[in-house]
């Protein structure tokens, strides 16, 4: 472990990464909401403990090894998970107590869009879009966005890098040098979503929510400026929108980047992971739109069609916003929609999860299985597209789906214990752990009312969550330690 | 430049890991061993792929469409040209270079051209390392002996002795010791470290002088610094592989060759290959064998198989029994420096003397030439100047007068033809002089090839 290397860094990032409270100073200076000093405290608060932190060890430049790469990348969350909250204590809004702070900052940069905050609406214009820069910026990755910025980082961006993208295989680089993949990445990342606020504001949204919600819709992340949610706008163009938005976004990035580069949709269309995510969202909206026309939940088909869709959607992809009171759904419908969110996006998208492509190798293995039993001696090597895959990716992603359901039985456990009902405590752990947002029972709607303990848990949940638990896993085991 | 690397082997590897160190280069590495891939991924900032890198799909997926040059380095020469091939003919990439090994290519001079197969430049690592242990062989004093300006002046490693005229004393007593001989100290190793070689410095026992002079002022200069070795007559050769052969057919006319092989097969093709050079089937580490071939009475005993460890002790063995000197090929950089210490006399590490050759080609700034020395830890680089005093950096200015990075220095100049010229602080650059620097920090070399780059492509 280069504990001094990786002081530098975390330094360094804390300094880079004071300069992201400026657009809300901006913002709020210009709407003159009067709510501008907490940032500007923050950024002194910011710089300060940036400066600290490396000035002391500022020579300290060596190549960052596997280890150091995880530990910078879990800190880096945390701390910046923490920090972010300050603004937003600062700013004394409904008297926000610093635990509630802390799980919406922490909500906003893992994507996952769960809010304790009531009243929304009536927040200042510089804390509105500061949550929703905090999605957009935790979107593609902090740590992405560092490496594109920050050359220095060389041969250890990749190690970072490595250990904040999702996604089961991590060694595909779009291009030779790891700053230029990153910059490729944000450079989509920032197409998405200048396209996507201009056809909001195109279809009726104002400019400020155009620019906000655009944020959290090619994030995946689900935070917006109105207690309602995009259900505000009452706009049916704007929920068509939002659904090619997310259904973007939830794809894999480098798959948009190929597809660019060649100029044709084929990549997309040989891409099985890609399939598998159509075919899972489409299979699901289908059943639902079903449902709730054989319920009649909603007055017209079309309703039913849009409202289905929507929904599905933006569960199915993390995303998180609604429109409907979706968790009072008949049936089994709200706990289907739940279900879809642990599959989440593509491996490199924004979206969270498990990821498509663990998915559907899970069903491969499943099915090889299977044959095995009718063909004792045959060989079969699970293919993805045409290319079998090593068996070492298989069984870490056994490891991995293991993980995820121990961690989220452990953690439903927790909050039970601290006085949650079982579905309350259930949706919560997927809404979190899956960085998905709304869930059901007591937080349908939002976090507001859970206790103290649980939201601490909860933010432990949505940064395992983000990063694909193993990242931080790692650092709790006494081998990591060890010299 | 956007570099595309086939093959990730010792050279291959090598290579890409030297030029990923260089910012501005970006590099794709192709090889059929994933394991090889992933350790190169894990420690150098570059991208991987693995399969054949002659199929176009392949070359296609690694970028070849807008790659600025093709290092062909897999183990076949087939494969290397081919892969030159495909992307010549379907992505036009602008510089190809083929590692071609059989003999059998490479005295064709019309095979690999643009109209044939495309490539622009061929290198060979065994003929290359053929000629280096054949200068070492002529030289026999000598630790390395490195060609420039094609072998006009020579960059010699000696290690001083207490028998050497110039020992114990002052460098600058040098030009009254041998006058009429132009020569310059271009770097000290003593105990490993380097010192800078200023005027005052006093040359110790022990230590590696590095000195550029003349081809024909070497031996003079070598005496300086210790007693001459006895010319070389009789050289035992153990491995009669690529290398072993053909250094056997070079060396054969002025010495007595004998080679040892232990395949029969390998053997006969030998036999039939040389013509007074004695071919011995056997074991290089089978001391009956060395006894009967009179060991003791050998000059030089080089191990040249492909096998490091049998390479490291049948030259142990070698010296043990008599043998002068013993010189071993090793790979392994690790190895190097572990043997170089006393067991055995002059390691050479084959892909270093190949990334030298190649760099010449990679480097910009017309560098014609680049040498590892022997400890890696410095360069010796050949440069030509172009332009005029206004493009260029370098022309028209005395060597005080260029801005010469930290740890470089300039050594000599070779003007036309014939002359000769060893640098001193007033003398004048030219148009197309080579010239000759010292970098004793590698990671200097970009701001050197911006130095010889001409006008307006240097912003």
């Amino acid at each position: 472990m280069q504990l001094l290397v990786i002081q530098r860094i975390l330094g360094l990032l804390l300094i880079v990464f004071s300069s992201t409270l400026l657009p809300p100073i901006i913002v709020g200076l210009s709407y003159g909401d009067g709510a501008v000093m907490p940032f500007v405290e923050s950024i002194v608060v910011f710089l300060v403990i940036g400066f600290s932190l490396y000035i002391p060890v500022r020579k300290q430049k060596k190549e960052l090894r596997l280890r150091d790469g995880f530990l910078v990348v879990v800190l880096f969350w945390t701390v910046l998970g923490i920090a972010s909250g300050l603004p937003i204590y600062l700013s004394g809004i409904y008297e926000i107590s610093i635990t509630d702070s802390i799980f919406e900052s922490i909500s906003g940069l893992t994507t996952t869009g769960a809010t304790v905050i009531v009243g929304i609406d009536r927040l200042p214009h510089s804390l509105l879009i500061y949550r929703q820069e905090l999605q957009w910026l935790g979107g593609m990755g902090i740590i992405v966005l560092a490496v594109a910025v920050l050359p220095m980082l060389g041969v250890g961006g990749m190690q970072l890098f490595r250990a904040e993208t999702p996604g089961p295989v991590k060694d595909n680089k779009l291009t030779p040098r790891i700053t230029e993949t990153a910059k490729a990445l944000w450079y989509i990342y920032l197409g998405l979503t200048i396209s996507c606020a201009l056809a909001y504001w195109l279809a009726g949204m104002s400019g400020f929510d155009a620019v906000s919600h655009s944020f959290s819709t090619v994030a995946i992340g689900g935070f917006s400026t109105h207690d309602a949610s995009i259900g505000y706008f009452n706009n049916t163009g704007i929920q068509l929108i939002a659904i090619v938005f997310m259904l973007l976004s939830g794809v894999n990035f480098a798959l948009h980047f190929i597809a660019i580069r060649k100029r044709s949709l084929n990549p997309y269309q040989r891409d099985a992971e890609f399939r598998t995510y159509i075919g899972v969202l489409l299979a699901v909206s289908v059943v639902t739109i079903g449902y709730l026309q054989l319920n009649h939940t909603f007055d017209s088909t079309t309703d039913s069609i849009i409202e289905g869709l929507f929904q599905v959607v933006s569960i199915g992809t993390t995303t998180g916003f609604t429109t409907a009171e979706y968790y009072s759904w008949p049936g089994f419908l709200p706990v289907l929609l739940l279900y879809v969110s642990f599959i989440g996006g593509c491996s490199g998208s924004t979206g969270g999860g498990i990821k498509v492509i663990r998915i559907l190798l899970l069903v491969k293995q499943g099915a090889r299985e299977l044959k095995r039993l009718i063909h004792p001696n045959a060989q079969i090597v699970v293919k993805i597209g045409k290319k079998p895959l090593p068996e070492n990716v298989i069984e870490a992603v056994w490891g991995f789906f293991a993980a995820y359901f121990a961690i989220s039985a452990l953690m439903i456990l927790l909050l039970m214990a601290t006085g949650l009902n079982q579905e309350t405590a259930f949706s919560a752990v997927a809404a979190c752990l899956n960085n998905l947002g709304p869930g059901l029972g007591e937080v349908g709607q939002n976090f507001a009312y859970i206790n103290d303990p649980a939201k601490w848990i909860l933010c432990l949940a949505m940064l395992l969550g983000r990063l694909e638990i193993f990242t931080l896993l790692v650092l709790f085991t006494p081998a990591f330690w060890r010299k | 430049m956007n570099i595309i690397i086939l093959g990730a082997g010792q050279v291959g590897s090598s290579v890409a890991t030297q030029l990923a160190r260089e910012e501005s280069n970006e590099i794709t590495v192709i090889d059929i061993n994933q394991d090889i891939l992933s350790e190169l991924q894990d420690r150098l900032d570059l991208r991987t792929i693995c399969g054949n890198g002659s199929y176009p799909a392949l070359l296609e997926s690694a970028g070849a469409d807008d790659a600025d040059m093709l290092i062909a380095l897999t183990n076949s020469d087939e494969i290397n040209m081919i892969a030159c091939q495909v992307a010549s003919s379907l992505f036009h990439t602008p510089t190809k270079i083929a590692r071609i090994r059989s003999p059998e290519y490479l005295n064709r001079p019309g095979l690999l051209s643009d109209d044939s197969i495309p490539v622009d430049f061929m290198i060979s690592p065994e003929s290359l390392v053929t000629e280096y242990i054949h200068h070492l062989i002529e030289h026999p004093s000598a630790l390395q002996v490195l060609d420039f300006a094609n072998g006009r002046v020579q960059l010699v490693a000696v290690k001083a002795y207490h028998d050497g005229l110039m020992v114990g004393r002052k460098l600058k007593t040098m030009s009254e010791h041998v006058p009429g001989v132009d020569m310059r100290v271009a770097a000290i190793f003593r105990d490993g470290e380097s010192i800078q070689p200023s005027a005052e410095c006093v040359i110790e026992a022990d230590d590696e002088v590095y000195f550029l002079a003349a081809r024909e002022h070497i031996p003079t200069v070598i005496s300086e610094m210790r007693k001459l070795d006895k010319p070389i007559k009789r050289v035992m050769l153990a491995g009669g592989g690529n290398i072993g052969g053909q250094l056997a057919a070079i060396l054969e006319k002025e010495y007595q060759v004998k080679v040892i092989e232990a395949y029969p097969k390998r053997a006969r093709e030998l036999c039939a290959m040389l013509d007074s050079a004695i071919v011995l089937l056997g074991d290089a580490a089978d001391p009956d064998l060395l006894v009967e071939e009179n060991i003791e009475s050998m000059d030089v005993f080089c191990a040249l198989t492909n096998d490091d460890e049998a390479n490291i002790l049948s030259s142990m063995l070698a010296k043990r029994m008599g043998a002068k000197k013993v010189m071993s090929l090793i790979n392994r950089g690790a190895y190097v420096d572990l043997v170089e210490s006393g067991l055995i006399d002059i390691a050479i590490s084959p892909h270093q003397v190949t990334i030298g050759a190649l760099l010449a080609h990679i480097r910009r700034g017309d560098v014609v030439a680049v040498h590892a020395l022997r400890r890696g830890s410095a360069e010796a680089i050949e440069a030509i100047a172009h332009g005029d005093s206004s493009s260029s950096k370098v022309v028209g200015r005395s060597i005080d007068q260029i801005k010469l990075p930290e740890g470089t220095r300039i050594s000599a100049i070779v003007r036309g033809e014939e002359e000769v010229i060893i640098a001193h602080h007033d003398t004048v650059i030219e148009s197309e002089d080579h010239v000759i620097l010292f970098l004793t920090d590698k990671k200097k070399i970009t701001e050197v090839e911006k130095l010889f780059q001409v006008g307006f492509t240097y912003f």
